[in-house]
């Protein structure tokens, strides 16, 4: 298994303001890592660093992020613009409010991939209802036509990790990608995610702070306090044996399920 | 005992210019004793505040009626809504929202007291024990909900709540908002505060998990409807409905 990202020693600064500390760590091929941590604690930066999305003031202060031999923060907007979506690809918390709300589903993911290759439209419909199909959609068809506020927040999520995954990134980064859905939706997007994995071995760096999900998903956890790394390695032995006081002390306050 | 909140067969349809009328809520009955939390959980778009919001008046009911502390409230004026929410208050979702974005959070708390018959200076010294009483600090009187973190600006709603000593705290997904650690410091403030007043809550919520450590008795709500009720730990361990049995084994 090769390395498929890899973050050395990053300090990210929104003008003044540092908000990531010496963070490192490596993902190879096919993993899943999650981060966790409160809101504020700066895991959201930490992905979006990679595809350059920090804003006008977001600054990679120093460390660097390796991509295939590149270090991404050094690289100019044209050609970070070339593997963001190709290669590198992103969904949010709020699918649906990603997409453009007066276009089809079918216009917008027609419009995305001919950004990136040579396409024709009947092309890209077909690879989506493919896709959508795989991914156990009922009536793709029917969601090619819709309007984003047509389909339900939990649809509008699924469409969005199959849209991303329409030209087969390596990488998917996922800034909590379940958060605003109900436990039996979040379900169906775990396992979509679960399933992305398993058909195109794509590395998945993902942003939650859902404990549950980390451990459903991830085969590595970084727990992430005030832009510093608390504590890193295998979910399993996180979750069993945390090392870090503080890692403890978030893993307490999650209320469990007692069956 | 008399329940501090019964309602029954509540419905709500809403009628819109060329759709069909839809039903929000049907045919809801539950009763809620003094000293005693009940949950209402179920996915979104399943009535949860719908029917809290028919309780607190903020929506009208199409049929049914509610009955706070003895009182038929249902067809209540607005003018006469006063003496109810001497009763009844609410905390909301989204805390910074729920504060006038131009008053200070002592200001928003002070408000009701004075609402209540209370001096503008009693009102605000009695916004900073109540502050206190919440676990912040005196200054936080003078901060504007957007200067505090979502948490403190939490605790600051539920102490503008707690302000005029209801009966009854309805709280509508109160902690959804609200990272798991500051998550567990306010329900220990409303654990806290509920025997140290002899509140009931009724407490709005997906969480399971959280539900069955904090509440009482849980009420499954799906489509509109109550399909289940029960203990938290028998609805979890025994669910009777398929419905129930899906949205436990869904949690992660």
């Amino acid at each position: 298994m090769s390395e498929a990202i890899r973050y050395e020693h990053v300090d990210i600064c929104y003008g003044e303001k540092q908000v990531i500390t010496d963070c490192s760590f490596s993902v190879q091929e096919g993993e899943i890592l999650g981060i966790v941590g409160e809101s504020g604690s700066g895991k959201s930066t930490l992905i979006k660093a990679a595809m350059g999305l920090l804003g006008n003031t977001g600054v990679v202060t120093r460390g660097d992020i390796w991509y295939k031999g590149k270090d991404l923060p050094d690289l100019t907007p044209r050609e970070l613009r070339r593997l963001c979506g190709s290669e590198l690809a992103m969904i949010f918390q709020m699918a649906g409010s990603s997409f453009c709300p007066i276009r089809t589903v079918s216009d917008q993911l027609f419009e995305f991939v001919k950004e990136h290759k040579k396409t024709t439209r009947s092309e890209v419909e077909e690879a989506a209802a493919d896709l959508f199909e795989k991914f156990g959609f009922q009536d793709p068809k029917r969601i090619l036509k819709s309007y984003p506020f047509e389909l339900s927040g939990g649809m509008q999520q699924r469409v969005g990790i199959a849209a991303a995954m329409l030209l087969k990134p390596r990488i998917l980064l996922a800034d909590e990608p379940t958060s605003a859905l109900d436990v039996t939706t979040q379900k169906q997007v775990v396992e979509e995610m679960l399933m992305v994995r398993e058909t195109f071995g794509t590395t998945i760096l993902l942003v939650t702070h859902n404990i549950g999900v980390v451990r459903a998903m991830s085969d590595k956890m970084l727990v992430l306090q005030n832009g510093a790394s608390m504590e890193y390695g295998m979910t399993k032995e996180v979750l069993a044996e945390p090392q870090s006081s503080y890692t403890r002390k978030l893993l307490s306050a999650v209320p469990v399920l007692r069956r | 005992m008399e329940p501090i909140l019964q309602v029954e067969h509540l419905t709500k349809v809403f009628h819109s210019r060329g759709r069909e009328p839809y039903t929000a809520v049907s045919d809801v009955s539950f009763s809620l004793y003094p000293g005693e939390t009940l949950a209402v959980i179920g996915e979104s778009g399943s009535g949860k505040t719908t029917v809290v919001n028919m309780i607190t008046r903020l929506l009208d009911a199409s049929e049914g009626t509610i009955i706070l502390n003895g009182q038929d409230i249902t067809r209540q004026k607005p003018k006469n809504m006063k003496e109810a929410y001497r009763n009844m208050q609410m905390v909301f979702q989204t805390p910074v929202e729920s504060f006038n974005p131009r008053h200070t959070l002592g200001d928003g708390i002070a408000e009701s007291l004075i609402n209540h018959g209370m001096k503008k200076k009693e009102a605000m010294a009695e916004a900073v024990q109540l502050l206190a009483q919440c676990g912040l600090e005196a200054e936080f009187a003078d901060r504007y909900p957007h200067e505090v973190s979502g948490g403190q600006c939490q605790r600051a709603a539920i102490a503008r709540a707690i302000a005029i000593k209801p009966k009854l705290l309805i709280l509508d997904e109160a902690t959804s908002a609200l990272d798991v650690t500051v998550q567990e410091e306010v329900l220990n403030l409303l654990t806290r505060l509920k025997s140290e007043l002899h509140m009931s809550y009724l407490f709005i919520c997906h969480d399971i998990a959280l539900v069955q450590q904090f509440c009482d008795r849980v009420l499954v709500m799906y489509k509109g409807k109550i399909i289940e009720e029960g203990i938290p730990d028998e609805v979890i361990r025994h669910p009777r409905e398929d419905y129930t049995r899906n949205l436990i084994d869904s949690v992660l």
